[in-house]
C-alpha cells in the first residue's frame, strides 16, 4: 500500500543523503521525495511517498526514526490528511488539439501558464492520483513533456507535525 | 597540564581535539599519522595523558579500538588520516557497526577550501561511511570541534551503541578558538529510550510464568548492555533453559546447568531444537538474524509466543513478528522484571518444566559436539578444549572468521561477558590479531588468546610488528588446516567438492615469521603435545607466542544448519550426509 511519510530533520548538509541512502541500502521503494526548509530555518521538512506491506512500512518508519538527524515524523496514512502535488505538462496545441487541451485543462481545473504556437504548458495541482488521471485522459501523443514535484502532505485539522 | 574543561586563551583545533579526548578520559588512541592529521599528531606529541598505539594499517587501528570497547565497555578511539587512511578504516567501522560497538573514529580531511577539488588524499569520508556508522560529522568550524566530539562520544555509547566518525579538515585543526567542553549533550533529534514500558513488562512476566516450554534467547545486547547479572538472576529464579547467540556468549555462563549451548547455524542440537519447540520465547538483546533462526518461515511454522526486549525498536519485528515488544535498555527491563518476580506469588509450572527439561536432556544426549578424540592428527576442537583448560576459562579469546571461530565459540566455555571478542555481524577476516591487541591493552595482566586460521591471520599479519613494539604478550592459537576451512566446508556440501581457490598454497613458515618479528614461534603437530605446548606458551607471561597447530584438514563444523533451512534441520557430525568424498591429500 502507498504511504506518505512526513518528517522534520535537522537542516544540515547531508541530511537528504542519509534518507535517500537508507532507502537504497535497505531496498525500500521510494516513489517521490520532496524536501525544503520550514519557517524554522534549522529544520527541513521532507515528504516521502513509499509503498510496501505493513511490515515493510513499520520498518521504514523505525529506520527513519533511528536516523540521528530526524527530529519528528508522521505516517500521514495513520490518520486523515491532505495530499498535493504540482505538475507542469507541456502539450501539443496544434489543430484540433488547441481547443481540446484547453477543455481538458479546464475539466481538471488546471491553468495554462504558457502559450506558444504549437504548445501549451498546463499547471495542475492535486493528489498524485488526480495528476495521474489527467495524464491518462490526455492523448499520449499530445504529451511533450511532464515535470512533477512529488507529493507534499499535511494532516487534517489538529494533526500537526511541529517541534 | 590539568584539564579544566576550558581555556582562557585561544588554542588550535588540533589541541582542542586532544583536550576533548582528555575530557573523555580516553586511555588509548589507536592510529596512524598522515598529512591531514599532522597538526593533531603534533598536539598529541605534546601530551601524555593517553597513549597512542601506532598500528601498521588503519584497519587494525579501528579493530583494536573496537576490541578495547568490547572488552571494557568504554568508547574506543581511532585516529586516521584522510584518503587511503580513511578508506582503510572503513572495514573496521563497518565491523563495529554490525556488532553495535561504541567507537569514535577521527579522520583527517583535506583543507576545507580544497574539498571537492579532487585534492591529494581526498575522499568523501562522510559519504563513504554513511551506511556503516551510527552517525557521522564533518566539522566545518574550529568552534564546533568540542561540541561535535562531545556529541560523537554520547551518540556512540548511548542507546544501541555504534561507531561515529568525526571528519576534520586540516585547516580547521590549525585555526584558533577558546576551548570549552560541554558538560552534557542536548539533542532534540536524539533521545534514546531507557526504561521499558511497565505494562509490557508485566504482561511478559505473566506469559513467562504460564509457559509450558519456555526458552530464554540472549544476544549481544545482554553483553553490551551489561545485563548479564540481571539475566542470570532471572533465569535462575525461573529455572528456564538459556541459549546465547554467537555475540551473546558469556552473557549467560556456559558452565551453568541451565545453559543449552550456543544456537544458530552451528548451534548445539539441544539449543536449536528447544528454540524451535518452545511455547514462550524471551528474546533479550538479540535480533533473530539469518545465522540464528535460519529460514524465518520455517521458524514461524511452529506456534509460540515471543517476547522481545531490545533498546533498538527497529530490531523488533524486523525478521520475525513478535507478540510482546519491550523497547528499553536490557539491564533496566530485566531489573524491573526481577523486581516484579520477587513480589510475584505465582510460580512456574513445575510439572511442565520438569517434562520440558526431560525433553531437552534427551536432545543433549545426542552429544552434538562429539568428535574423534582418539585421532592421531590434531583435531581443532581438541586444541580449543585444551586452551580452555590451560587458561582455566579466564582468557580473553578473540577470533577471526571461519571454522576456527565456530570451534572457539562451541568449545571454549565463556562464563563471563566481554571475554569472547569476534566479528559476528560483518564476519571480518583479519580482526583476530588487532582484537587481541585491544584486549591486551585493556587488561594488561590478562591472558589473551587469538584463535585464528592460516587464512585469516594473513589478513592483518603486519600487526605482529605493533605487538612487538608495545610488548603485548598475546598468544596466537592458529588452527592450520591449509584450507579456507569454512569455504571448503560449503564447497563440500553445496558444490560437489570443487575446491575453488580454498586451498592455501605457499604458506610462510609461521615459526620463522614470528621469530623475525622478535616473537616466539612454535609449531605443534601431535595431539600429545597440544597441552604441554599451550602450558609452555602461557607460562611465557611477557612474550608474544605464535602457535602454529597443524590440524586435521578434513574436519568440519557440526551441527550445521544449511543456508535457508530451518533451525531444527541440522546436519549432524555422525550423519552419513556429513561424510564426503575423498579430498586431495597434500604434499
Amino acid at each position: 500500500m502507498k504511504h506518505i511519510i512526513s518528517l522534520l530533520m535537522e537542516n544540515e548538509a547531508g541530511a537528504l543523503s542519509r534518507v535517500a541512502g537508507l532507502f537504497s541500502a535497505r531496498g525500500y521503494n521510494i516513489e517521490s521525495l520532496t524536501v525544503a526548509p520550514t519557517e524554522d530555518a534549522t529544520l527541513s521538512r521532507m515528504t516521502i511517498v513509499t509503498s510496501g506491506s505493513d511490515e515493510v512500512i513499520e520498518q521504514i518508519v523505525k529506520q527513519l526514526n533511528k536516523l540521528v538527524d530526524v527530529v519528528k515524523m508522521l505516517d500521514l496514512n495513520d490518520g486523515r490528511f491532505i495530499e498535493r502535488e504540482l505538475m507542469l505538462v507541456k502539450v501539443k496545441a496544434t489543430g484540433a488539439y488547441r481547443e481540446e487541451m484547453k477543455r481538458m485543462a479546464d475539466v481538471f481545473r488546471g491553468r495554462i501558464i504558457d502559450v506558444a504556437d504549437g504548445s501549451y504548458t498546463v499547471e495542475l495541482t492535486g493528489s498524485g492520483a488526480k495528476l495521474d488521471a489527467f495524464l491518462e485522459a490526455l492523448d499520449n501523443s499530445a504529451i511533450m513533456e511532464t515535470v512533477r514535484t512529488g507529493a507534499s502532505g499535511i494532516g487534517r485539522g489538529d494533526r500537526i507535525l511541529k517541534v | 597540564m590539568e584539564s579544566t574543561g576550558s581555556t582562557t586563551g585561544a588554542i588550535s583545533g588540533a589541541e582542542i581535539v586532544i583536550r576533548c579526548l582528555h575530557e573523555e578520559k580516553v586511555k588509548f588512541v589507536f592510529g596512524y599519522p598522515g598529512g591531514a592529521v599532522l597538526h593533531i599528531y603534533d598536539a598529541l606529541f605534546k601530551q601524555n595523558k593517553f597513549k597512542h598505539i601506532l598500528v601498521r594499517h588503519e584497519q587494525a587501528a579501528v579493530h583494536a579500538a573496537d576490541a578495547y570497547a568490547r572488552a571494557t565497555g568504554d568508547v574506543g578511539v581511532a585516529l586516521v588520516t584522510s584518503g587511503p587512511g580513511a578508506t582503510n578504516a572503513v572495514t573496521g567501522i563497518a565491523t563495529a557497526y554490525m556488532d553495535s560497538i561504541p567507537i569514535v573514529v577521527i579522520s583527517g580531511q583535506v583543507p576545507s577550501y580544497a574539498i571537492g577539488e579532487d585534492a591529494f588524499q581526498e575522499v568523501d569520508m562522510v559519504g563513504i561511511t554513511r551506511p556503516c556508522v551510527k552517525h557521522n560529522f564533518l566539522v566545518k568550524d574550529v568552534k564546533d570541534i568540542a561540541s561535535t566530539i562531545k556529541k560523537a562520544f554520547y551518540i556512540a555509547a548511548s542507546g544501541r551503541p555504534g561507531p561515529v566518525v568525526v571528519d576534520i579538515p586540516k585547516d580547521i585543526t590549525a585555526h584558533l578558538a577558546n576551548f570549552e567542553y560541554p558538560n552534557s549533550v542536548e539533542m532534540r533529534s536524539y533521545n534514546p529510550v531507557a526504561k521499558g514500558h511497565s505494562g509490557q513488562i508485566k504482561k511478559a512476566l505473566k506469559l513467562l510464568l504460564e509457559a509450558k516450554r519456555p526458552m530464554i534467547y540472549s544476544g549481544g545486547g545482554t553483553v553490551l548492555g551489561d545485563a548479564s547479572a540481571h539475566l542470570i538472576k532471572l533465569a535462575h529464579k525461573l529455572g528456564y533453559p538459556v541459549t546465547n547467540t554467537l555475540m551473546g556468549l558469556g552473557g549467560f555462563p556456559a558452565t551453568d546447568k541451565q545453559f543449552v549451548g550456543m544456537l544458530g547455524m552451528h548451534g548445539t542440537y539441544e539449543a536449536n531444537m528447544a528454540m524451535q519447540d518452545c511455547d514462550v520465547l524471551l528474546a533479550v538483546g538479540a535480533r533473530f538474524d539469518d545465522r540464528v533462526i535460519g529460514n524465518p518461515t520455517h521458524f514461524l511454522s511452529q506456534k509460540r509466543t515471543i517476547i522481545h526486549i531490545d533498546v533498538d525498536p527497529s530490531s523488533i519485528s524486523k525478521r520475525v513478528k513478535v507478540d510482546v515488544p519491550i523497547v528499553g535498555q536490557v539491564q533496566s527491563v530485566l531489573g524491573e522484571m526481577n523486581e516484579l518476580l520477587d513480589a510475584e506469588t505465582k510460580k512456574p509450572d513445575a510439572a511442565a518444566l520438569k517434562a520440558w527439561w526431560a525433553t531437552i536432556d534427551g536432545w543433549r544426549g545426542k552429544d552434538s559436539l562429539a568428535y574423534d578424540r582418539s585421532s592421531s592428527i590434531i583435531k581443532p576442537q581438541f586444541v580449543i578444549e585444551k586452551l580452555y583448560e590451560v587458561t582455566k576459562g579466564n582468557a580473553y579469546v578473540t577470533s577471526d572468521v571461519g571454522q576456527h571461530q565456530m570451534w572457539a565459540a562451541q568449545y571454549y566455555k565463556f562464563d563471563k561477558p566481554r571475554r569472547w571478542i569476534n566479528s559476528g555481524g560483518l564476519g571480518t577476516m583479519g580482526v583476530g590479531l588487532p582484537y587481541a591487541m585491544g584486549c591486551q591493552l585493556a587488561d594488561p595482566k590478562a591472558q589473551v588468546a587469538c584463535v585464528t586460521g592460516e587464512g585469516s591471520i594473513q589478513m592483518n599479519i603486519q600487526e605482529l610488528s605493533t605487538c612487538k613494539q608495545f610488548h603485548l604478550p598475546i598468544k596466537v592459537i592458529m588452527l592450520n588446516n591449509r584450507y579456507l576451512g569454512m569455504v571448503r566446508q560449503w564447497q563440500e556440501f553445496f558444490y560437489e567438492n570443487r575446491y575453488a581457490e580454498s586451498y592455501m598454497d605457499s604458506l610462510p613458515d609461521f615459526v620463522k615469521l614470528a621469530e623475525s618479528y622478535g616473537h616466539v614461534g612454535m609449531q605443534i603437530t601431535k595431539p600429545g603435545d597440544v597441552e604441554s605446548a599451550l602450558k609452555e606458551a602461557f607460562a611465557m607471561k611477557d612474550r608474544f607466542v605464535f602457535m602454529d597447530f597443524i590440524t586435521d584438514q578434513k574436519e568440519n563444523v557440526f551441527p550445521m544448519v544449511p543456508n535457508g533451512k530451518g533451525i531444527s534441520e541440522m546436519i549432524m557430525g555422525d550423519d552419513p550426509k556429513s561424510k564426503t568424498a575423498e579430498r586431495p591429500e597434500l604434499a
